[in-house]
């Protein structure tokens, strides 16, 4: 009562005011998107440029609630420190350890972001505010790996520095190459596990069926990426590594492509 | 007595096509066993070849018409193709799962090892956890239209794998013999063991076409009857 009380005085308050400065003010702008929204149903705003806002809108949530980013990087780093036990270190060098370690211990924290992204709309059904939205379909998809792509990026950032200093890596100048494999791998893991994300949210076995739709998707993946880390610690030449990082490119370019395509069948009603 | 009437009236129900397909079994088999050649180097071993080989094709075939039926579906809305997804998706997983269990009981005696991280295996027992999670996802959604769209999705995508899993294998090392049947030159085996190897292929594939309607069948029944109960309460 009260609310509305002091919501129709602030109303009039800035008509008075817009009729004064013959501008419009912010909620008579508000009134009429939601009036030109009513009418059509395609976006004003480009699909990219809405996949930017989705994005930033996740991203902010992970930034103001950090326990996740601090529980997934110190899931890796556990991770990385657990493996180092798995081996007798004296009959495995760490050099041939590392990048098997650095990219089983990635795809499960990989997981644990992807379990979020979808997830964390659950609760409050914030989905279907998404879904409503004058936005193309695809452009929630890709908000969200980009999202899940960033969220990762951080994980390595501090991940990748520890493994190296843990392991006690010697880098032999492969770290801008090192950079190349990860951005690539990243992008390919995200691309699929956005989708499964999508899917396992809606189901009875949400928290099983992610990994077990997800993880035949990373084989490819990981077989790569760990093998060209391999080649690239231990100093090789990186054309050694060509063949696996052109199969790299080309799953990142068919994952992107294909899932930004199927996704709107998952939603649609 | 009632029971033993039904059971008659089920066993009367085997179609034509049943009976054909387990007829062409059979006789491949008492060909593969009594008048095809026996192997110089692996010796009995080897007969397994007609069981692993077109059980391998009919898995392919199958997840193969998974992923038409599943483009199909999301094309044209019909739940006839999420039903033939359904069916041949099962019967594809339960062939892939006699190759994987042929495939190691051949390897031991010629390879000298159960199993080898090789191009094809690697890709077969992949393929078999693709499609268990297929299986398992059908399971996990109550909704009929979203489990339809979901598992067409997973579907088109899961066929989109193997070829990477393949590649990515293949470069990682392979040892698996290389095709002797389909490949330019004619094919490296005695004829006798060519024409048994080429009639599994077609019994196998009878077999998986009545495997498929039979399977079909019950989940359009499947369907029907849950209609019928929804509609009742």
């Amino acid at each position: 009562m009260r609310q509305a009380e002091i919501r129709e005085s602030v109303l009039s308050a800035t008509e008075r005011s817009s009729a004064e400065t013959g501008e419009l003010s912010d909620v008579q702008r508000g009134n009429r998107y939601n009036d030109a929204r009513q009418v059509s149903r395609h976006s004003e705003v480009g699909m990219l440029r809405a996949a930017w806002i989705i994005a930033a809108k996740d991203l902010k949530i992970e930034y103001r609630e950090r326990s996740a980013i601090v529980s997934a990087v110190s899931f890796s780093i556990l991770g990385i420190t657990l493996f180092f036990f798995a081996w007798d270190p004296t009959g495995v060098s760490s050099v041939d350890l590392a990048p098997g370690v650095l990219w089983v211990v990635f795809s499960f924290g990989g997981l644990l972001a992807l379990h979020r992204s979808f997830g964390v709309e659950q609760p409050t059904r914030a989905i279907d505010a998404l879904l409503a939205a004058p936005i193309e379909r695809e452009s929630i998809y890709l908000g969200k790996a980009l999202a899940n792509f960033v969220f990762v990026l951080v994980i390595q950032l501090i991940s990748v520095p520890a493994l190296i200093l843990l392991y006690n890596l010697p880098l032999n100048g492969a770290v801008p190459m090192l950079c190349l494999v990860i951005g690539l791998a990243t992008l390919g893991l995200i691309a699929v596990g956005t989708l499964f994300s999508a899917m396992a949210v809606n189901t009875r076995l949400a928290e099983l069926l992610l990994p077990l739709l997800s993880l035949p998707f990373f084989v490819p993946i990981v077989i790569c990426a760990a093998q060209s880390t391999a080649i690239m610690l231990s100093g090789r030449p990186v054309l050694e590594a060509a063949a696996y990082l052109k199969v790299l490119v080309a799953y990142d370019v068919v994952a992107i492509v294909l899932c930004t395509l199927v996704y709107p069948y998952l939603i649609e009603q | 007595m009632y029971a033993g009437v039904s059971l008659l009236n089920r066993a009367m129900k085997i179609s034509k096509l049943a009976v054909f397909a387990l007829a062409a079994v059979v006789a491949v088999y008492i060909r593969a066993i009594f008048f095809t050649p026996i192997e110089l180097r692996q010796g009995l071993a080897q007969k397994i070849l007609y069981i692993h080989a077109p059980a391998a094709w009919v898995a392919f075939m199958a997840f193969g018409l998974v992923a038409l039926v599943s483009i199909l579906y999301l094309w044209l809305k019909d739940p006839k193709f999420d039903l033939i997804a359904e069916s041949s998706a099962e019967i594809g997983l339960m062939f892939t799962t006699v190759v994987l269990i042929t495939g190691p009981l051949w390897a031991k005696p010629v390879w000298g090892t159960y199993w080898t991280w090789d191009a094809r295996l690697t890709l077969t027992l992949f393929m078999w956890f693709i499609y268990v999670g297929y299986v398992i996802l059908r399971g996990a959604v109550d909704d009929k239209a979203m489990r339809a769209r979901y598992s067409a999705v997973l579907g088109i995508v899961g066929a989109a794998l193997i070829p990477f899993i393949h590649v990515s294998v293949y470069i990682f090392r392979t040892l698996h013999p290389q095709p002797v049947l389909m490949k330019p030159d004619a094919p490296s085996m005695p004829p006798a063991m060519t024409v048994t190897l080429l009639s599994s292929l077609v019994a196998f594939t009878v077999l998986y076409i009545w495997l498929l309607r039979d399977r079909y069948k019950l989940a359009v029944e499947r369907e029907a009857a849950a209609d019928s109960l929804s509609l009742g309460a």
